[in-house]
């Protein structure tokens, strides 16, 4: 079987005791973080890129997984004991979750969402494993306009996803992809847009945008009205759950695992829209659908393993086409172009070794949060009560050092501090910043892919639809787009969205 | 017609994407457009600045139509101390080497909580500054100078 041959190699790779001690580093430190409220991911990641670089290749992806999926669990953690959910994909968790905590089953609540967690997580991780080469083969077919079809549908369903207004959201690709162009054109070598500043010719740095976007402008936003956290500390205790609970999270965790493994997979999907889906059915189906909101079991599994299959598969897009499906991916995309790799199919051929290292790697880092969190409950709620004041300036010179370091160039971090008020205007303006990021990341891309479609098709546009892979693409694209403007979807969408918040 | 009322940040908003859109278009103009077939290095920018200028006159539009909810508070403070930190270490980190630009840097971000006393950001400063050198310089080996010339005599 060459799937056992591939994850051997995989475990081999991932199991080293330097890559076992970076997956370790990575996700106590994704926890640390993803515990403090108002810190999500996306910018624990965007904060702790630079930290990567000094590292291999392999090991730096690994620790940056591990980050990942460290800030999801400790976002889910925060869900239950305080009611503040670190992380969007867990604001479900902290409906039913902080009202068990409320009960005194805390110590349960916090189990079960592990638990969950690592089931679903064990489930994806060989999904990636079997669903990964495949997709890759026919990811080897593709052309320039099949890339520039797949790249409109991810920058499409990002719109979909994000919060309140679409025409806003498409306002915002647009910007992120003009702000992606900016540099030395690659084809004619002419600088563009760098406002004749000589250190912007490699175009604007992806770290000193990630991190001014989202981590600058968060820090902004928590200190806009500053309130002291009330922690209510329900006490931690009876971390096992009985045996009826464990007979009433078995079916929620196997759907929430099939939704999230599912909604996943698609470019612009992922965690938040897996857990959101997973509790509806959860309360749908269920025999008693008013204990819903008041300490459900079901309702803190079925979401719990519904976001973390999401978030694993959400990395085979990534993988196999290099097409990152959301703001942590494409902070993981920026990551593997500093490392030297270009995303993309050739990754599983040509570096075997770190696309299975990688996979094996989610699978280690779900166990180690098991072993390790569980037992370190007690140290997590102790850091909830760290002053925010403390923490920001530790974030701002932490961000200072690692911007600084990716290339020693100043100029960076005077686009830090640009691109965080700019992060923050956007904010305030109600734009969400997630498909901006996206962009960004995909202008070069999107471009490249264009100019060279058209110069193969001899300046003839049909091509993108006479191809019919680029055709399907564009096609999925366009209904997605119709289905958000749809006036009975658009309010389902704007119910959904303001639940969250 | 003094009612119409209007969401003032949408309409912000809208303003701000029309205006972005057409500082890249006029700055896309000054570059090689091509043709369909042969792209300039102009040609897919000035695209992408048309329609963004068109999706902001779309948003200043819709903003006519309904009120929206305030703006909210702004953390003045927040800006006015956080956004220089970074600036202030990259004018700094080469002179006055890492670690006092380090302990600058931590400093200035500190008082942007008004909750933080003197004595509390001086210390903290000073422990940040401890363990990035202890990380960065010596444990990750990053090439930085400890102290830059500007501390030389």
């Amino acid at each position: 079987m060459e799937l056992f041959s591939n994850l051997a190699l995989g475990f081999a790779t991932a199991g080293t005791p330097e890559n076992l001690l970076f997956c370790l580093i990575g996700v106590l430190l994704g926890t640390l973080i993803g515990v403090l409220p108002g810190i999500g991911a996306t910018a624990t990641i965007a904060m702790l890129l630079p930290i990567t670089f000094q590292l291999e290749p392999v090991s730096s992806l690994i620790m940056l997984a591990g980050i990942y999926y460290g800030a999801q669990y400790g976002g889910s953690t925060t869900a239950i004991l305080i009611n503040m959910p670190g992380e969007s994909s867990s604001a479900v968790t902290a409906i039913d979750g902080y009202q068990m905590a409320r009960k005194g089953r805390a110590g349960a609540a916090l189990a079960i969402a592990a638990i969950g967690s690592f089931f679903a997580g064990t489930v994806s991780t060989f999904l990636v494993a079997i669903f990964a080469p495949p997709l890759t083969a026919v990811a080897l077919q593709f052309g320039a306009a099949e890339y520039f079809s797949l790249m409109i549908v991810g920058l499409v369903s990002s719109i979909a996803l994000a919060h309140g207004s679409i025409i806003k959201a498409l306002a915002m690709v647009a910007l992120g992809l003009l702000l992606g162009l900016v540099g030395t054109d690659i084809y004619t070598g002419t600088p563009r847009f760098t406002l004749g500043i000589r250190e912007y010719a490699d175009g604007l740095n992806f770290v000193a945008v990630a991190v001014g976007v989202f981590g600058v402008a968060e820090i902004l936003r928590n200190l806009e009205g500053e309130k002291t956290r009330t922690v209510l500390m329900a006490k931690v205790s009876g971390l096992m759950p009985s045996r009826q609970d464990f007979k009433e999270m078995l079916w929620p965790v196997l759907r929430g695992t099939g939704i999230g493994s599912a909604l996943g997979i698609l470019p612009g999907g992922g965690a938040i829209l897996a857990s959101f889906a997973s509790y509806t059915v959860e309360k749908r189906i269920s025999k008693t659908p008013e204990q819903f909101g008041h300490g459900a079991i079901a309702g803190v599994a079925g979401p719990e393993s519904a976001n973390n299959a999401g978030a694993q598969t959400s990395f085979i897009p990534l993988l196999t086409l290099g097409i990152p499906a959301n703001p942590v991916m494409a902070l993981m995309v920026g990551a593997m172009i500093i490392q030297g790799i270009v995303p993309g199919p050739n990754v599983a051929v040509e570096q075997p070794a770190l696309f299975w290292g990688i996979i094996a790697s989610m699978w280690i880092g779900n166990l180690m949060l098991v072993v390790l969190n569980l037992p370190l409950i007690g140290l997590w709620v102790k850091l909830l009560t760290i002053p925010y004041y403390v923490l920001f300036p530790v974030i701002m010179a932490f961000c200072s050092i690692g911007v600084y370091s990716v290339n020693s160039n100043v100029y960076d971090l005077y686009a830090v501090a640009f691109f965080g008020l700019i992060g923050y205007t956007l904010v305030k303006l109600r734009c969400e910043p997630a498909p901006l990021l996206l962009g960004f990341v995909l202008g070069p891309l999107l471009e490249e892919n264009l100019r060279r479609a058209m110069i193969l098709s001899r300046g003839d546009a049909t091509t993108f639809v006479t191809r019919p892979i680029s055709a399907g693409l564009l096609f999925l694209a366009a209904a997605v787009l119709i289905i958000v403007f749809l006036p009975s979807v658009k309010a389902k969408r704007e119910a959904v969205f303001t639940e969250e918040d | 017609m003094k009612s119409v009322s209007f969401d003032s940040t949408n309409a912000a908003c809208g303003a701000i994407f029309a205006s972005l859109g057409l500082f890249f278009a006029y700055q896309s103009f000054n570059l090689d457009l091509g043709t369909a077939f042969r792209m300039g290095p102009g040609y897919f920018p000035l695209v992408l600045a048309i329609v963004m200028t068109l999706l902001g006159v779309i948003i200043i539009v819709q903003a006519t139509r309904l009120e929206g909810e305030p703006i909210g508070p702004i953390a003045w403070r927040g800006l006015a101390f956080i956004l220089p930190a970074p600036i202030f270490f990259g004018l700094t980190v080469r002179g006055l080497g890492f670690v006092v630009a380090l302990f600058l840097t931590s400093l200035i971000a500190s008082f942007a909580s008004q909750k933080m006393r003197p004595l509390m950001a001086v210390l903290l400063s000073f422990g940040i500054t401890i363990f990035s050198v202890a990380v960065f310089s010596y444990a990750l080996g990053l090439p930085f100078q400890r102290f830059g010339p500007w501390l030389r005599f």
